[in-house]
């Protein structure tokens, strides 16, 4: 184990079972980034079929019940397979190297994290060629999902509680990390903000996904075991999944734009070139809003008839995160304002997220107001809303990131001019699809419609929002071109790519050594790398110990075993109301596997292994040239 | 560090907090019990606002149906068993690996005897025509308590591996924190059930 | 990532201070365990004795309530001034209580037939 080779050339077999077996936070950052490309292109492509079909009134491009499938999974495929696995990708890439850590609390448990979400959401996609994907929109509300027939939300209800698993333990993971990974001199209020907003998402998840655990749990015995809890006739309700679902579903948003701020709260003050302005109350607004994702649900659900008091409750609570999040704003605004600013791609995705994001936090102010709501629910004007939130917010982040990180993830460099151009298609294209469906949704247009009649005013801004989203989708694509070429691109063998990081992540010489740090660095203030910078120091970091043996983890394959077990079972769960004989035997063997694999690994000690001073050096020398990293 | 020998003398007063790993997984129990506390709630929620719902001419009601003698005797295991865990604990902290192991069986043993009681109250039950299948109440209750009872099977499958994966080699700073989060782990199944008791089976009689 | 650690024996003294503290600790478990069963056995005889249900609700819940606080302080350690990261780790039990609390209370009042 200990002879370890860095660059050697390896088969593609070997490539593969390297990563099959990886338990490195910087390669499950690189499975986590693909895996959620691969399903934010499917997603996206889903959307661009719906508008090509609402382009003209009276289109028979695809059915109605088509249309209901792509925009579930549409939906469901953003939210929980695309943004979060992009995000999850950046706070694996990046948290352990902002606190000064070798790797996180639990590699082993950071494996199967990603395993159990791939395998959950393959088994979702696997829907399309088996008998239909789920058709009752991303809420799945059970009135409507309960006499779905077919498998679609069998898919949807376990594919989720797989997928969600995962992300739990990815959560649970992250909170660890930053509790007890910090290196010396790292105290909680040095952190930097991504780190920072990775806890406070982490924690989020941590306390939204059980009720979603257990929402789905409800639906699949109400669906495949004859339970009843939503069945009105046998004393269910059906009241019961929306909350569950929304106590869930409204933190879900909290926890994927936080660390989206995280990421601009990262970018801004890079090329500003000023300290981030408000350090703590940035900190204590990401907590504020933490806490308060947690008590707004109801505003989801103003049109049940909750009565005037729980509306009046839930839509001040809901306008009290306004406040919060305007701290934020702010604070940006004057983090830009007076310093030396330098634009580049990941920046100007910051300067047009501020003002698209803040179009989104309004509308959302405005449907805050309970009576108000009442004539905006299930309008276009709410698809113009979160997809402004969401896309002006999360999005943009991500792909800035993408810019920004890259040098980092893969020793390579974005194009900056392709950059620039995708951004302005991309960011005309999103303008154009949701500012005028707004319009839309006044004139009273429903979502989730798959057609409409002419001469109801609808047709040119339908016409025009489809033209938008072909905008995006080339946006897109160029991305994807932009990485492509990133492979051709000349490696950047560079400490601190942008000139002017602040972060521990920009101390490290690029390529990462798989042990990142091989002296643990004293943290001796906020922005650590600044710090070091401004006193000269070339090495970027001050040591907190002398060089010496560092201890690793082992490479495991059980978790995509454990994971693997999992997604055969819920085979057999999903063919069980059909009444086939083999549904219980493939329960049992699924089940079977995944517990074996828990037991060997109970059983069997994972002492890890030391790698050992000399080693280090011929790896530094072998990654960096004579010398090493000095 | 697995050949490391202690004496009682130079054994650490935290052995479960020494070493990075030991303070990661205690650290990560606690998250873990954080997601469970909420997974409770959302079941007990579900379970009050379904109580002693069914179909029109239900003739189950709760008031009726749950035994109290019999709740409060699986209290009394499930309350003792987190005292011999306590026990052991104290046992690791004063490196006595006998007294570990005993007290650690003597957990499994009270939480067998809880687990019987238990799967004797569903049989009979559903013996009696309160399936899981009969009503929304029954779906509820069932899902709620069983909840609970996977908890306890998965503790005392845990515990077992623990006792007999360690019988030959003794206490070490390597499976030290692995009995002290396995008994934090069967302290929070005895907090749930100091709830399920009073919920369920109390507030269930009282109607 | 480390097992590595530093031994240090202990003097003496300090040993056999360490000993007491934690026969003492176990004494003041066992006695919590008395109370606990004691209060469940209080819950259990209010209902059996059938007083009216508005008092002892309230009552039940404060008993399951205290008992709750003596496992998490006394037998799960939250009371261990000393052990790493423990504020962090009541921080987040205690806000994971609030949610639940939250859920309970949604729960019993806007789900309604």
């Amino acid at each position: 184990m200990s002879s370890v080779a860095v660059t050697k050339k390896k088969g593609v077999g070997a490539v593969i079972w390297d990563y099959l077996t990886t338990v490195d936070h910087k390669k499950l950052a690189v499975l986590y980034l693909f895996s959620g490309l691969l399903f934010f292109a499917i997603a996206g492509f889903e959307a661009l079929l719906m508008r090509i079909q609402l382009m003209f009134p009276n289109s028979d491009f695809i059915s109605a019940g088509t249309f209901n499938e792509l925009l579930t999974m549409h939906g469901t495929t953003m939210l929980f397979l695309a943004a979060t696995p992009l995000l999850f990708a950046f706070m694996n890439m990046v948290v352990p190297l902002q606190i000064g850590a070798r790797d996180v609390a639990f590699p082993f448990l950071n494996s199967l994290g990603f395993w159990l979400f791939f395998l959950g959401a393959t088994f979702l996609h696997l829907s399309f060629f088996m008998g239909g994907a789920p058709d009752a929109g991303w809420t799945s509300y059970a009135s409507l999902s309960l006499y779905s027939p077919g498998h679609g939300i069998d898919f949807y209800v376990l594919g989720l509680q797989i997928s969600g698993a995962g992300t739990l333990i990815s959560a649970i993971n992250f909170i660890v990390t930053i509790i007890t990974m910090r290196a010396p001199g790292m105290t909680f209020m040095r952190l930097p903000l991504f780190t920072w907003t990775t806890l406070i998402s982490s924690t989020l998840i941590l306390f939204a996904f059980p009720p979603l655990t257990v929402g789905l749990f409800l639906m699949l015995v109400d669906r495949m075991f004859d339970a009843n809890f939503f069945d009105h006739t046998m004393g269910g309700n059906t009241i019961i999944w929306e909350h569950l679902f929304w106590i869930f579903g409204h933190p879900e948003v909290y926890i994927l734009i936080l660390p989206a701020f995280g990421l601009f709260s990262e970018i801004i003050p890079v090329f500003a070139r000023k300290r981030l302005f408000g350090y703590s109350s940035m900190v204590f607004a990401t907590i504020l809003i933490g806490f308060l994702g947690f008590m707004v649900w109801a505003h989801h659900m103003f049109t049940v008839g909750l009565g005037a008091t729980a509306n009046a409750i839930f839509a001040i609570a809901t306008m009290a995160i306004a406040v919060p999040t305007g701290m934020k704003v702010f604070n940006w605004i004057l983090t830009i304002w007076g310093g030396s600013i330098k634009v580049t791609v990941p920046m100007i995705y910051a300067l047009g997220f501020i003002p698209s994001f803040v179009a989104g936090g309004v509308t959302g102010v405005m449907q805050a107001t309970a009576p108000l709501d009442y004539q905006l629910h299930d309008s276009y004007f709410i698809v113009a809303h979160f997809h402004y939130v969401i896309v002006g917010g999360i999005v943009t982040a991500i792909f800035a990131s993408f810019h920004f990180y890259w040098p980092l993830l893969f020793n390579r460099a974005l194009n900056e001019k392709l950059g620039y151009l995708t951004f302005w298609i991309f960011f005309t294209g999103f303008h154009l699809t949701f500012f005028v469906q707004h319009f839309l949704g006044l004139m009273g247009m429903p979502r989730r419609v798959f057609t409409y009649m002419e001469g109801q005013g609808w047709d040119l801004f339908n016409f025009i929002s489809s033209i938008g989203a072909i905008m995006m989708a080339v946006g897109v694509l160029l991305m994807v071109v932009n990485m492509l070429l990133s492979i051709k691109s000349k490696p950047v063998n560079c400490r601190d790519y942008w000139g002017d990081g602040r972060s521990l992540e920009w101390a490290i010489q690029t390529p990462i050594p798989f042990y990142n740090f091989k002296q643990l660095p004293l943290i001796r203030g906020f922005d650590a790398y600044w710090i070091e910078k401004q006193e000269g120091n070339t090495e970027g970091m001050t040591y907190a110990e002398p060089l010496g043996d560092i201890h690793m983890p082992n490479n495991s394959i059980l978790p995509f075993i454990m994971s693997l077990g999992l997604f055969i079972a819920a085979f057999g769960a999903l063919y069980h109301p059909d009444g086939v004989s083999w549904s219980i035997p493939v329960m049992v063997i699924g089940l079977g596997i995944t517990v074996l694999a828990m037991i060997i690994r109970s059983v069997k000690d994972d002492l890890g292994y030391h790698l050992h001073k000399e080693e280090i050096l011929a790896i530094e020398e072998e990654l960096y040239g004579k010398g090493g990293n000095n | 560090m697995l050949d490391t020998k202690f004496t009682p003398q130079t054994w650490p007063e935290h052995p479960e907090q020494v070493t990075q790993e030991g303070k990661n997984k205690y650290v990560g129990i606690w998250i873990f019990i954080c997601s469970d506390i909420v997974l409770f709630a959302s079941l007990f929620a579900t379970y009050i606002s379904l109580r002693n719902r069914g179909p029109a001419g239900m003739e189950f009601t709760s008031q009726e149906l749950f035994e109290l003698p019999l709740a409060f005797v699986m209290t009394m295991f499930l309350l003792t068993s987190s005292l011999t865990s306590v026990i052991a604990m104290y046992h690791l902290k004063n490196y006595n690996f006998k007294g570990v192991q005993l007290w650690t069986l003597a957990t499994v043993l009270l939480g067998l005897g809880f687990l019987a009681l238990e799967i004797y109250e569903f049989y009979h039950y559903v013996h009696i025509g309160f399936g899981y299948t009969q009503s929304a109440f029954s779906s509820a209750f069932f899902t709620l308590v069983g909840t609970h009872g996977l908890h306890v099977i998965i503790g005392l499958v845990w515990m077992l591996c623990l006792v007999f994966r360690n019988a030959k080699r003794g206490l070490n700073l390597y499976n030290a924190p692995k009995y002290f989060v396995a008994s934090i782990y069967w302290h929070f199944i005895d907090v749930v059930w100091v709830f399920i008791f009073t919920v369920v089976y109390l507030m269930g009689v009282l109607g | 990532m480390s097992h590595d650690t530093e031994i240090q024996g202990r003097s003496q003294a300090e040993y056999e201070f360490g000993r007491r503290k934690s026969a003492e600790k176990m004494r003041k478990q066992v006695i919590n365990f008395a109370i606990m069963i004691f209060l469940t056995f209080i819950a259990f005889a209010t209902v059996v004795a059938d007083f009216a249900p508005t008092f002892i609700k309230p009552i039940i819940l404060l008993l399951a309530g205290i008992q709750v606080v003596l496992q998490l302080y006394s037998f799960m350690h939250m009371d261990e001034k000393e052990a790493p990261y423990i504020g962090v780790i009541s921080t987040f039990v205690w806000v994971g209580a609030i949610i639940a609390f939250t859920f309970f209370l949604a729960f019993n009042t806007i789900i309604w037939w």
